[in-house]
């Protein structure tokens, strides 16, 4: 008997059913993760491409014919057929004899992407290319359409960085101007109004229902303000413009019916369910035995909620705060519905404001494909992608290192 | 029940109801002043229950009744008119599993002081100090008082609660079995506080280990089955006492 139970263990059985779904999964997850990474990649290299344009192109610009040439018709053997598909629907311009530099009327376009070109090719971006574009071959076709399109040649007066820096948001008139101060300060008034009316709501209502509720009412709170959050902001947005604004303009006398104010509440009504349950997540995991040995200690309910519970949730209070932020500051339909829309370089609370994320909402439907102002749109996207970035990398540094070990212990 | 004028706290025909659940009957007993009071009982006899009822910690369990009355210092602390907050701050609990709460071992023992309003930084420097002393922890954790208390030992955590409970300056200490997690060195160090806070308190002391309440305490009382079945002066239950169940549960053949 003991024997045959030996020899039963001994014997190896293939468990093909777990390695089939061990590979799937793996599989799927692989490739989720590859096409996030490939959309970064794709944000990035269109927002590169107005930097590119912007630079000087002149003595450099006969190498860069050959090179073009070159390197489009090799591009363009290979990647023919996939070319037209996926990029250029409504333009037949190249289909191989767009290369070719010495049509006189084509110089000047051939002028502005190849200085683009060179910059991506031949400089300091060599080593990254292999890593970008070889996973997918098409994308090198992809590129060298991208610049082939740009189809006016632009050539401003100021550099781009300049134009960028500017004041104002004025992208499509007889000089573009693409200043992305307003947008920044729209952006950073309407997410600070959120937060400052979200932050509070938001932790005061999870300590209420970690704290204090009864287990009963909890039960109904808690999946009522969750349901909040999957609330569709177009209808939140829909409602801020119609009913908010004109309440808060009768109230307060607002010279703008639309504003930071209305757009902040607007976006505070879907970042409190998010600080909210990370708050509620928080001070639930924090011992309930802190509570007994605070009262005991002669705290009221009130101050063994705030001297104790809250500080030891506070690293999950403050994560909840950034991602708070992180939602305010990515929200698109109703920064674009009820803020007024309006890029003004103006700090006023009361005043008109634009996000950037609006402004890529709103305009990159009718943008001209390839343009500059494709490209600082896309250079938009590439900021806010940046900025959520930093937010999560502050999120995930600070609170989980420094703040956990101040507030638990090391 | 005689009136002795010179107790500190009195029970008299107390009784707790956890819901449906008769936890405690009938509890009448007395402390003096400065004694230590064992109380010790097989698991689940409401030795926990009562201890807790004395601060009334209980309030915040629901469904929780009380009938009769607990005296400190002849006022029933289940009358209306008495501030729970003001109670507790009189009658300091250091609980079974130590508590540190996730902040410096500074603030854990000002944490009392901060409630009670106390800010002066010198006025908090000298009784934390002080307290830490008192719970034979000054000299271990004095270098690194603004370092996280969860960073202590099990027995020191312990000390710190002690210190804790200590810094606010009570009048009724209550332990629920103090030592039960603690090695036996550790145990030592906090038998050895309970001595000497005698000597300022009014101890309640909950523990299953018998040869520790045999010497610690002064008067012990035995709990069986939600009820008070004796209390009488340590020796006394340790040598004669007057119920076969005392005698049946310290010389081990029940409980
Ligand atoms: N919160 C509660 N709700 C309901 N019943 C409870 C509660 N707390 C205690 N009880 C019951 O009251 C009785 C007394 O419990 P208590 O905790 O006072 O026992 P104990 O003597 O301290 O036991 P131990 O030595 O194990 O700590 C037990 O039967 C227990 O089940
Ligand atoms: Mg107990």
């Amino acid at each position: 008997m003991q024997l045959q139970d030996k020899r039963l263990f001994r014997k190896k059985r293939p468990r093909y059913g777990e390695i089939a779904i061990e590979w799937s999964i793996r599989v799927v997850s692989s490739v989720s993760i590859l096409v996030i990474v490939l959309i970064f990649l794709f944000v990035f290299r269109e927002a590169a491409g107005i930097f590119n344009s912007a630079t000087e192109a002149g003595s450099t610009l006969q190498t860069i014919e050959a090179e073009t040439a070159g390197k489009s018709e090799i591009h363009t053997s290979d990647n023919d057929d996939l070319k037209p598909e996926i990029y250029n629907p409504d333009s037949g311009i190249e289909t191989g004899e767009a290369p070719p530099a010495n049509l006189l009327p084509d110089l000047q376009v051939a002028t502005t992407e190849a200085s683009g070109k060179s910059e991506i090719h031949t400089s300091d971006d060599d080593d990254l290319k292999p890593e970008i574009y070889n996973p997918d071959s098409g994308e090198e076709a992809v590129e060298s359409l991208i610049s082939d399109i740009s189809d006016k040649p632009l050539q401003p007066s100021k550099s781009i960085w300049q134009n960028l820096a500017g004041e104002n948001w004025q992208p499509i008139s007889e000089e573009p101007k693409f200043g992305v101060t307003p947008l920044i300060i729209g952006t950073v008034k309407t997410t600070f109004t959120a937060i400052a009316i979200a932050a509070p709501l938001g932790i005061l209502a999870a300590m209420y229902v970690a704290l204090f509720a009864h287990r009963r009412l909890r039960e109904i709170i808690k999946p009522f303000i969750e349901i909040l959050a999957g609330f569709p902001s177009v209808v939140i947005g829909f409602f801020c413009l119609m009913t908010v604004a004109s309440i808060l303009q009768d109230t307060f006398g607002f010279d703008y019916r639309l504003n930071s104010i209305v757009g902040g509440l607007g976006l505070a009504i879907t970042v409190v369910p998010i600080i909210f349950t990370i708050t509620e997540d928080a001070l639930s995991a924090v011992p309930k035995s802190y509570r007994e040995a605070a009262l005991a200690l002669g705290a009221t309910e009130w101050e063994a909620a705030f001297r104790l519970m809250l500080p030891a949730a506070m690293p999950g209070v403050i994560a909840a705060v950034l991602l708070g932020i992180g939602r305010a500051f990515g929200e698109t339909m109703i920064a674009l519905m009820a803020t007024g829309n309006a890029p003004l370089a103006e700090w006023n609370l009361a005043a008109p404001a634009r996000t950037l994320a609006a402004t890529i909402g709103a305009e990159m439907g009718e943008v001209i494909w390839g343009s500059t102002h494709y490209g600082v749109l896309f250079f938009l996207g590439a900021l806010l992608f940046l900025v959520s970035f930093a937010i999560n990398l502050l999120t995930e540094v600070f609170v989980r290192r420094r703040l956990a070990k101040k507030f638990q212990g090391s | 029940m005689t009136h002795d004028a010179t107790a500190k706290l009195r029970a008299i025909n107390f009784n707790v109801h956890y819901g449906e659940k008769h936890a405690l009957h009938d509890i009448t007993l007395e402390v003096r002043p400065n004694k230590v009071a064992a109380l010790i009982g097989p698991s689940g006899c409401g030795k926990s229950t009562f201890l807790r009822s004395i601060n009334r910690m209980n309030d915040v369990i629901e469904g929780v009744k009380t009938s009769g009355s607990i005296e400190i210092d002849g006022v029933n602390v289940y009358d209306s008119y008495v501030d729970v907050v003001e109670l507790r701050k009189r009658v300091g609990m250091v609980f079974q599993k130590s508590i540190p709460f996730p902040k410096s071992i500074y603030e854990n023992v000002a944490f009392g002081l901060r409630l009670a309003g106390n800010t002066a930084k010198s006025e908090l420097d000298e009784i934390v100090e002080q307290s830490l002393k008192r719970a034979a922890l000054w000299g271990e954790v004095s270098d690194r008082l603004d370092k996280s208390a969860m960073g202590l030992s099990g027995g020191q955590q312990q000390r710190l609660c002690i210190a804790r409970a200590i810094a606010v300056n009570p009048e009724i200490l209550l332990m629920d079995e103090p030592c039960s997690a603690l090695d036996p060195i550790s145990t030592a160090k906090i038998e050895e506080l309970i001595e000497d806070l005698k000597s300022s308190y009014t101890i309640i002391i909950v523990t299953h280990n018998m040869q520790q309440a045999a010497r610690v305490s002064d008067v012990t009382g035995f709990f069986y089955m939600g009820r008070l079945v004796e209390m009488d002066r340590t020796r006394t239950i340790f040598t004669s006492p007057a119920q076969k169940e005392t005698e049946d549960y310290i010389t081990g053949r029940f409980g």
